[in-house]
């Protein structure tokens, strides 16, 4: 018995040394054993027959794992994926976006309860604003999710994290289950939040969340440069200021279940007001900036298998958001400017099963948007887009295989003021086939032990501020490519008793490639004029890798191990000329690290559960120009929490502890964007 | 089962090691590299200020050193290593007066002066958002967008504006003695005859009611009030007068339909003399040459202009070099940036700012326009300023 806990122990041991000796890296951390019991019997109970399994399984960070981790926000929590950037600005409020295997944050689809959440303006979708608090499950798909029956949308980005909000469960004969959290600690963070769940029968319930941030946003920071010698040559510590938040959210779901079907619809509204704290720079150490934000959405699914061999799917929404920035500081430019963006989706996905082991599906989407804005000489830009997909799913014994074909139509309209006299104009049509292949085997019947490769070739448009930005935008950009290859395996062991009861190994190595990129280049003598051009072109050649174990170590008392590593390559083609000293080209791009990982480990002994998490990101540069000017230090951060239940009947309450950032690693993630050192967090959270 | 604590406890162990990765930041020593054969003129060097982009905090001096022949890289860092966040974010203009160097340090708000030789810290001057710099008896005179805030119209038609200001400093206590309100966004100044010439821009209000700025603020310096606001053309920002007090002022355009344009005014006569269409983005005046840069982009052709690198005779008014630059190293250059001639030999040195967010280069052409070296300098290399006993180190 010890001997084999030693070998599996050398094994998983080896792979993180493996790790230090820069080889491998990850993908894939599914809930192996966690599989949520009450989802499952939904599954099988309501639709009678078992789902369709994914091809390339996702990572995925579900139920108490997730809310074990120190996160705030689904940003917070993205981090310990393998493959991910996050690029956060600091503190509570500060902007977090996601960069998946250096593709770049636009190539990245964000999902909310099965619809992607757009931002036609920038097509940044800030992560930080998600907070995890009526959140269930997060997963990540490198490529797209693997599963054909969906809308065409979900087949369009290079990459795509899934939120799934909270679905009623009801235990017994309990109608209505309550929740009530406060969270409060450091950064004067105030947030309490509200739930209430009722099922008005078997087939119909719904929910209710609120939730209510506040924070200063205050914290110290410290910078500081020594001499080669050792000696200090400064060290400054100041107060990070105007990063104060103040946020409201709401949201209602209803779901039912029908004869072989299932249906929801639910709305979102958040409603906030930030500041803007800027960069920290020589002899400026405040700033003034500050943004409002409000995004509403109402959106519903339908789904019904119409015979034993058609399903069908339809899903709509309706979203508007409303930004206003203002920049009140005399000193520097006024700005005061308001967006508002609007946008219609209708989708339908259609099934078919033309044999037990051969599905095909077609999907049908469109979208509208629309943007509207106080500023002078806007273009009030307008985009239909219409998308098709075709896909095929195939099962040959331990072979399984998917295609899909995505047909994308685009066309734009806007206007422009020259000389006073206002113009309209169409885009071209745009038309793009653009491919995605996935594959499976199981080598050996036996073994849990799978091998997976994928090919998809997608793009992502330029967007609204891309193209027409007063001023800054071009209209003649084109699409931006992304191509990925990627081939690994996964394998898995499960036991029922013993001291391992699962262990799970994923690697994957991939090469990306992106042509046509758009970037920001001046254009002009000073540097408030920049224009956009597709002159970009980056490879990256990755690998993921991630190790779970899980063990049993006494009656009640399981760890839970999680690792991951990354190691990207991604260099910048774009200008061949450009070598030597200070040159860009093979350069590392902007904020990409080399090395990257992280380490999540879980203790529950009854009640208590304890967590400890730890991240890691290497040197960096901020550009492509790899020189030490623009070179960043690696950081790390190691995190823990502490939570103890008490029962009595069906009543619950939870009181949990978080320390983050335990060594006070005073770090920047974005050049000049301070992060908080040592924080805490209290958590109470009564359930009825 | 003590042994897979162990374990764990090795595992931990091995995570600490990570730790070791971070290191201390260093501060940045001047790097000297070797670009050429030594030179023995009047002239000793020149300094090269690099803006650095904004928010970057990237702002850093260069030194080319004529009689070594040797380019040094960050030697602000290197003489003032104690100072907190470096020399700051954006150096917009640079100048020698006495024996002080005086750097305007746009998005840091501060005009940063230093000891022109040994590049030692000597204090600063907080000026928000400062932008140009010159000097006059005893004062500096620096520009700046900052002034008083207007109100204007009522209700719908209701426009809030910026005026800016220059400000006067006192070289020797390098204290501000007094402001005077000028147009909006203004930008390079020069002073000639007892008068302050600013070329305001109007830069802010590209995208308001009120449009681009036009004129040239005079201020008398005697009473240090404006005096009128001379009207030349749209969105100005250079401003040079020379010995025939000749005021050449460059517009930027609106980056639509209007491109950027060359301007003589005569502050004698006081009239408009002559209009280049010729397009500039910055330039500079040597003897009676003015060395002309640009490459613009237009958002209507949706492309880059080829670029200018024009020499206008200021005697005779008239373009009498349309291509400088002779070996065809004009292609190469990316984003035409600073300029400066040296006054002895006439050697003309160009950086390329490149795409803004890596290193640029400094070029050197000869008299003849071939190209003599190239080397890397900082982040958007951009002002000059030569050093020496006997020149106009202006």
């Amino acid at each position: 018995m010890l001997k084999k806990i030693a070998i599996a122990l050398v094994a998983l041991f080896s792979c993180f040394l493996g790790l230090q000796a820069q080889e491998a890296n990850s993908v894939s951390q599914p809930q192996v054993h966690e599989i949520d019991t009450v989802q499952y019997l939904e599954n099988v109970v309501v639709y009678g027959r078992k789902p369709y399994a994914e091809v390339i399984p996702a990572q995925t960070l579900a139920g108490k794992k997730l809310e074990g981790l120190n996160s705030h926000s689904i940003a917070d929590a993205i981090r310990y994926f393998s493959g991910v950037q996050v690029k956060d600005y600091g503190g509570v409020g500060g902007i977090k976006t996601i960069d998946i295997r250096s593709m770049g944050t636009n190539h990245l689809g964000v999902f909310y309860d099965g619809i992607q959440l757009g931002n036609a303006q920038n097509g940044q979708i800030d992560l930080g604003k998600f907070s995890l608090d009526n959140i269930e499950e997060i997963s990540l798909y490198n490529g797209q999710k693997s599963e054909i029956f969906q809308p065409a949308r979900d087949f369009g980005s290079a990459g795509s994290v899934y939120i799934k909000t909270r679905r009623p469960k009801f235990a017994g004969n309990k109608n209505d289950n309550f929740n009530v959290t406060m969270r409060t600690g450091s950064f004067g963070l105030a947030n309490p939040s509200v739930r209430w769940e009722h099922r008005f029968s078997r087939t119909l319930t719904m929910s209710l969340s609120a939730e209510y941030t506040y924070a200063t946003g205050q914290y110290h920071f410290r910078y500081r440069k020594k001499f080669s010698d050792g000696t200090i040559a400064w060290d400054t510590t100041a107060v990070r200021k105007n990063g104060d938040v103040q946020a409201f959210r709401a949201e209602g779901a209803i779901f039912g279940t029908i004869e072989d079907g299932k249906w929801n619809a639910k709305f979102y509204y958040y409603d906030s007001e930030r500041g803007i704290p800027g960069a920290i720079v020589n002899n400026v150490w405040m700033n003034s900036q500050r943004q409002w934000d409000r995004n509403f959405f109402a959106q519903g699914g339908w789904q019904k298998h119409l015979s034993d061999r058609f399903e069908m799917m339809l899903n709509a929404k309706y979203a508007c958001d409303f930004m206003h920035y203002n920049n009140p500081d005399t000193t520097l430019m006024l700005v005061d400017n308001k967006f508002w963006q609007d946008e219609i989706y209708v989708s339908s996905a259609n099934k078919y099963t033309i044999m037990p082991d051969w599905d095909v599906n077609l999907s049908v989407d469109y979208k509208w948007n629309y943007l509207n804005s106080t500023l002078i000489n806007f273009s009030y830009p307008q985009r239909h887009t219409t998308l098709v997909a075709l896909a095929t799913a195939r099962t040959w014994h331990r072979f399984k295989c998917q295609a899909s074909l995505l047909y994308t139509m685009i066309n734009d309209r806007y206007k422009t003021v020259y000389q006073g006299e206002t113009l309209a104009h169409h885009s071209k049509w745009m038309h793009k086939f653009t491919p995605a292949v996935f594959m499976n085997y199981q080598p050996i019947a036996r073994y849990d032990f799978y091998l997976r490769a994928f090919y998809k070739r997608i793009f992502r448009m330029p967007t609204f501020n891309d193209l027409f930005y007063t001023d800054m935008g071009n209209a003649n950009l084109r699409p931006e490519y992304a191509n990925q290859f990627d081939f690994g395996f996964w394998y898995q062991r499960l036991r029922e008793d013993g001291f391992f009861t699962g262990l799970k190994f994923t690697a994957d190595a991939y090469y990306n490639t992106i042509t046509d990129k758009i970037i920001a280049v001046p254009s002009g003598r000073g540097q408030y004029r920049w224009t956009m051009m597709n002159i970009g072109k980056v490879r990256i050649i990755g690998v993921d890798v991630s190790a779970r174990a899980t063990m049993h170590m006494a009656r009640d008392f399981n760890v839970d191990i999680n690792l991951s590593y990354t190691y990207q390559k991604a260099r910048d083609y774009s200008d061949p000329e450009d070598t030597g000293y200070g040159g860009t080209y093979k350069g590392q791009i902007a904020y990409i690290p080399w090395h990257s990982g992280s380490v999540v480990g879980r203790a529950t002994w009854r009640d208590l559960d304890v967590n400890y998490s730890f991240i890691y990101v290497g040197e960096r540069y901020s550009t492509s120009c790899n020189e030490r000017a623009y070179h960043q230090q690696p950081w790390y951060t190691h995190d823990l929490s502490a939570s103890y239940t008490f029962r009595m009947g069906s009543t619950k309450l939870k009181l949990s502890a978080e320390v983050n950032n335990l060594f006070n690693q005073y770090y920047d993630v974005i050049v000049n964007y301070p992060m908080p050192g040592r924080n805490y967090k209290l958590i109470v959270k009564f359930d009825f | 089962m003590k042994k897979s604590f162990y374990y764990i406890i090795l595992i931990t162990a091995t995570l600490a090691l990570l730790n070791s990765c971070r290191e201390d930041e260093v501060i940045y020593i001047k790097e000297v590299v070797p670009v050429t054969q030594p030179e023995y003129t009047s002239v000793e060097g020149f300094y090269l200020l690099n803006e650095g982009v904004m928010q970057h905090d990237l702002a850093s001096l260069d030194y080319y050193n004529y009689a070594t022949g040797e380019y040094e890289r960050d030697v602000y860092t290197d003489a003032n290593p104690t100072v907190v966040m470096e020399l700051g974010d954006v150096g917009n203009d640079i100048g020698i007066y006495g024996s002080k160097m005086y750097m305007v340090i746009n998005c840091s708000d501060k005009v940063e002066v230093v000891d022109k030789r040994t590049v030692k810290r000597i204090g600063q001057i907080d000026i928000p958002n400062c932008r140009y710099i010159k000097f006059y008896q005893g004062y500096a005179y620096v520009s700046s967008y900052v002034g008083p805030v207007v109100l204007e119209g009522e209700g719908n038609d209701e426009d809030v504006y910026q005026l800016g200001a220059v400000f006067k400093v006192d070289t020797t206590t390098l204290q501000v003695v007094d402001k005077c309100v000028v147009g909006r966004q203004p930008d390079e100044l020069d002073i000639v005859d007892g008068k302050i010439y600013v070329a305001n821009s109007g830069g802010y209000s590209q995208g308001a009611m009120i449009g681009y700025e036009n004129t040239v603020s005079v201020i008398d310096i005697a009473t240090f009030k404006e005096e009128e606001r001379i009207p030349i053309a749209i969105n100005l920002l250079g401003c040079k007068c020379d010995r025939r007090g000749i005021l050449w002022v460059s517009s930027r355009g609106d980056y639509h339909g209007t491109p950027s344009m060359l301007y003589a005014y005569d502050t004698q006569k006081r009239r408009l003399v002559k209009s280049f269409d010729v397009r500039v983005s910055n330039m500079c005046l040597e003897g009676d040459s003015l060395y002309v840069i640009s490459k613009e982009w237009s958002s209507l052709s949706q492309g880059y202009a080829n670029g200018t690198y024009a020499i206008i005779n200021t005697k005779t008014l008239e373009v009498v070099n349309e291509q400088f630059i002779t070996d065809g190293t004009d292609s190469r250059i990316v984003q035409p940036y600073g300029i400066a001639v040296n006054p002895i030999t006439k050697d003309i040195y160009v950086t390329d700012g490149l795409n803004f967010v890596q290193f640029g280069f400094l070029y050197c052409f000869g008299q003849d326009g071939v190209m003599k070296w190239r080397i890397r300098a900082g982040n958007i290399p951009a002002h000059f300023v030569f050093l020496g006993d006997n020149i106009n180190e202006q």
